[in-house]
């Protein structure tokens, strides 16, 4: 079948360049026998190709139902084919391969709440991105990030004496405001340790000094590590490098364990939520984790509903949740989040289908780290989450909150190419700009 | 014929159940081995409470966001297989087979009537699925050579035992083709499609016990 939507990215076209059909088959022999088990041959067994699972997929909707789009139909263009022919294709199928599991699905899981045999495409995706992984054929961009993780072990090459000049530079600012602040480094024995994702001391500095802010003025016991380890966020897991992946976590708990703290923190992130939840702590063989992280969703609503935090003003009007499925369908994170926002907003109208039903933003899955190329992909396959802001924005409401970089990057996409002029919040921006500053000069 | 109708209820019968029997132990041991040896990133996550929670959840028709978003396949599948297992099981024809192989002694057993109107039912599902296949983009695109056979396995000895019933054709030939395809339909269920027979317990267990156990979300 001929594939028609064939994207040009330097990562695919070098990739494959190298690759002979015998390799793809030796490489594809040893992922099955070695790696895989029962999981990915039940779920090719027993898929009964009902279709019934099209439905759930944003990519799908937003392509008016081209079956190609499908969850079902994805696996049997990629999955379906390898298994099929025992792996021995030729190079060109592996870019279909990449192309489809890297930048056509975002590992979502909505569909998981459509398929009566339980079956989760979202997995069986990302072993096709692993094959593509151990191929060496992977998009140009993310795997830019992916090689940062492992010089660097954080994902924008951000460099050993950047980051704390960063926090330094935060607090230096904060201090106009709060005389009193200190972004304290390295604390030992502290209550929580806060860690956040590289992009937040490269371009969004100010979500450090947010946070900082509020937890200045909750006045828990807190720290940020100044060594690498600071950084939760995780493409490697995304580009189906699994053993970078397992590695960054060891070095983010063993960071949080040589400082003896309690708690880990986490900022509004979902994609580095799942790597530290989910993905990379079993992969190091961990039951739970080693230390207890805690998604800012929680640790928000745990600092309102302890009064660390007061909020002195609400933010005015309606705002609408978008829930990032890493943190709602990863983690069942919807009541806490729903509960913060009501005390930060005077009115929050729900979207439909809402909770651990949402619709993904498109961006995850490392789909917006694929880069330039593959943007159209990301805003096209998801028209229907601009219908479903449409209907919000027609019920008057201007304001989307998530707590989730991802949802923002991909959202804000969204937003901006569908002309809906709404805009993002995450949590802390209102937190910080309505809560009751009592540490602050006036 | 009465040589063969002997031959295929008896060697040919024991054949079958031997093969469906021994086949499945074989597939879910196999499976289970592989799950716990290779998938360690997930068996140690299976729960009891949440995957019955699951397979609970999944049995209520319409409660599930696939069941409500398919309102047609929803009815269709839960007809089709609720007939498909009680019509063989409790068949009066069957219970004296039941009797006389197994031992096995029922209380009760379908009318004959409506035995009769649950294997058109069988029947008509199967049309309607064969006709979902083709007409449908969505299932159309994913069908493969496999899922027209697994359909035809499974019709055949609804209609073969329809019509011999019924006594239209010669009742000899039908009732023996009626029986030769309802054992390979039995002795195929561990190695076609129709493994998900065998393995939707555990796979919806699993993901229900991921998404209960560990992602504190339903799966439904
Ligand atoms: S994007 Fe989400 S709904 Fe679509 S196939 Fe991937 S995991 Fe499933
Ligand atoms: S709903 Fe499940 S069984 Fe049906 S096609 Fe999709 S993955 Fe396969
Ligand atoms: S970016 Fe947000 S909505 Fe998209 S996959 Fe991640 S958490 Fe989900």
């Amino acid at each position: 079948m001929k594939f028609d939507r064939k994207i040009d990215d330097a990562g695919l076209r070098e990739g494959i360049a190298k690759l002979t059909p015998e390799k793809i088959q030796e490489t594809f022999l040893q992922f099955i026998e070695g790696e895989t088990g029962a999981k990915l041959k039940v779920y090719s067994e027993t898929c009964v190709r009902c279709g019934m699972c099209s439905e759930a997929c944003h990519y799908f909707m937003s392509h008016d139902g081209d079956p190609s789009y499908s969850p079902v139909g994805k696996v049997t263009q990629t999955m379906g084919v390898l298994l099929k022919k025992k792996g021995l294709v030729d190079p060109e199928f592996i870019y279909k391969c990449a192309q489809i599991a890297y930048t056509e699905c975002n590992l979502c899981r909505r569909c998981i709440h459509y398929c009566p045999l339980g079956i989760d495409t979202g997995y069986i995706m990302s072993m096709v991105r692993r094959f593509c992984h151990k191929l060496g054929v992977t998009p140009l961009y993310i795997q830019d990030t992916a090689h940062s993780h492992s010089a660097t072990f954080n994902q924008m090459w951000v460099k050993d004496d950047e980051w704390p000049d960063a926090l330094l530079w935060q607090e230096e600012e904060a201090r106009d405001e709060f005389p009193n602040l200190r972004v304290p480094l390295d604390v030992e024995g502290a209550d929580y340790m806060y860690s956040v994702i590289a992009p937040e001391p490269k371009f969004r500095t100010q979500l450090i000094y947010q946070a900082a802010a509020i937890l200045h003025e909750s006045g828990v016991n807190w720290t940020m590590p100044s060594l690498p380890g600071w950084d939760n966020s995780d493409m490697a897991m995304f580009t189906g490098d699994f053993e970078m992946m397992g590695r960054l976590k060891r070095a983010h708990f063993e960071c949080a364990q040589k400082l003896k703290v309690k708690k880990i923190v986490m900022g509004e992130c979902g994609h580095a939520f799942r790597s530290v939840y989910d993905m990379g702590n079993r992969w190091c063989g961990w039951d739970n984790y080693p230390v207890e992280v805690v998604h800012s969703i929680e640790f928000f609503a745990y600092l309102l509903r302890s009064g660390k935090i007061k909020m002195a003003t609400k933010f005015e009007g309606p705002v609408t949740i978008h829930d990032p499925c890493n943190v709602i369908r990863g983690r069942g994170l919807m009541d806490e989040l729903r509960y913060v926002t009501s005390e930060i907003a005077t009115e929050v109208i729900e979207m439909t289908p809402n909770r651990e039903h949402n619709y993904c933003c498109c961006a995850g899955g490392g789909v917006i780290n694929c880069g330039p190329p593959f943007k159209n992909v990301r805003i096209k396959g998801n028209k229907i989450k601009a219908e479903q802001l449409k209907r919000m924005k027609d019920q008057g409401v201007n304001t989307i909150i998530s707590p989730c970089h991802n949802c923002h990057g991909g959202l804000e996409d969204i937003i901006h190419a569908y002309d809906l002029h709404m805009e993002l919040k995450f949590l802390g921006d209102i937190i910080y700009a309505h809560m009751e500053k009592t540490k602050a000069v006036e | 014929m009465h040589d063969i109708y002997n031959f295929v209820v008896g060697p040919l019968a024991w054949f079958g159940w031997g093969v469906f029997i021994l086949g499945s132990i074989f597939k879910l041991v196999y499976a289970y081995n592989k799950f716990v040896t290779k998938d360690g990133t997930s068996a140690p996550y299976m729960s009891w409470k949440y995957g019955l929670r699951s397979i609970g959840a999944w049995l209520v028709p319409f409660n599930a966001l696939g069941w409500r978003n398919n309102p047609l396949v929803t009815v269709v599948t839960f007809v089709f297989h609720i007939c498909l297992i009680l019509v063989p099981v409790f068949l009066s024809a069957h219970a004296v087979l039941w009797q006389q192989f197994f031992g096995v002694e029922f209380f009760w057993t379908l009318p004959d009537n409506v035995a009769d109107y649950m294997t058109l039912a069988v029947i008509a599902a199967c049309v309607f699925f064969a006709v979902r296949r083709l007409a449908y983009p969505r299932v159309r695109f994913v069908t493969e050579a496999k899922d027209w056979w697994v359909l035809l396995l499974v019709v055949s000895p609804f209609i073969t035992g329809f019509l011999a019933y019924h006594q239209v054709f010669q009742y000899q030939i039908m009732i023996v083709l009626h029986v030769i395809t309802g054992l390979a339909w039995l002795a195929l269920i561990p190695f076609s499609r129709l493994a998900h027979m065998l393995f939707i317990l555990f796979s919806r267990a699993y993901i229900g016990s991921e998404f209960g156990g560990v992602r504190k979300a339903k799966d439904w």
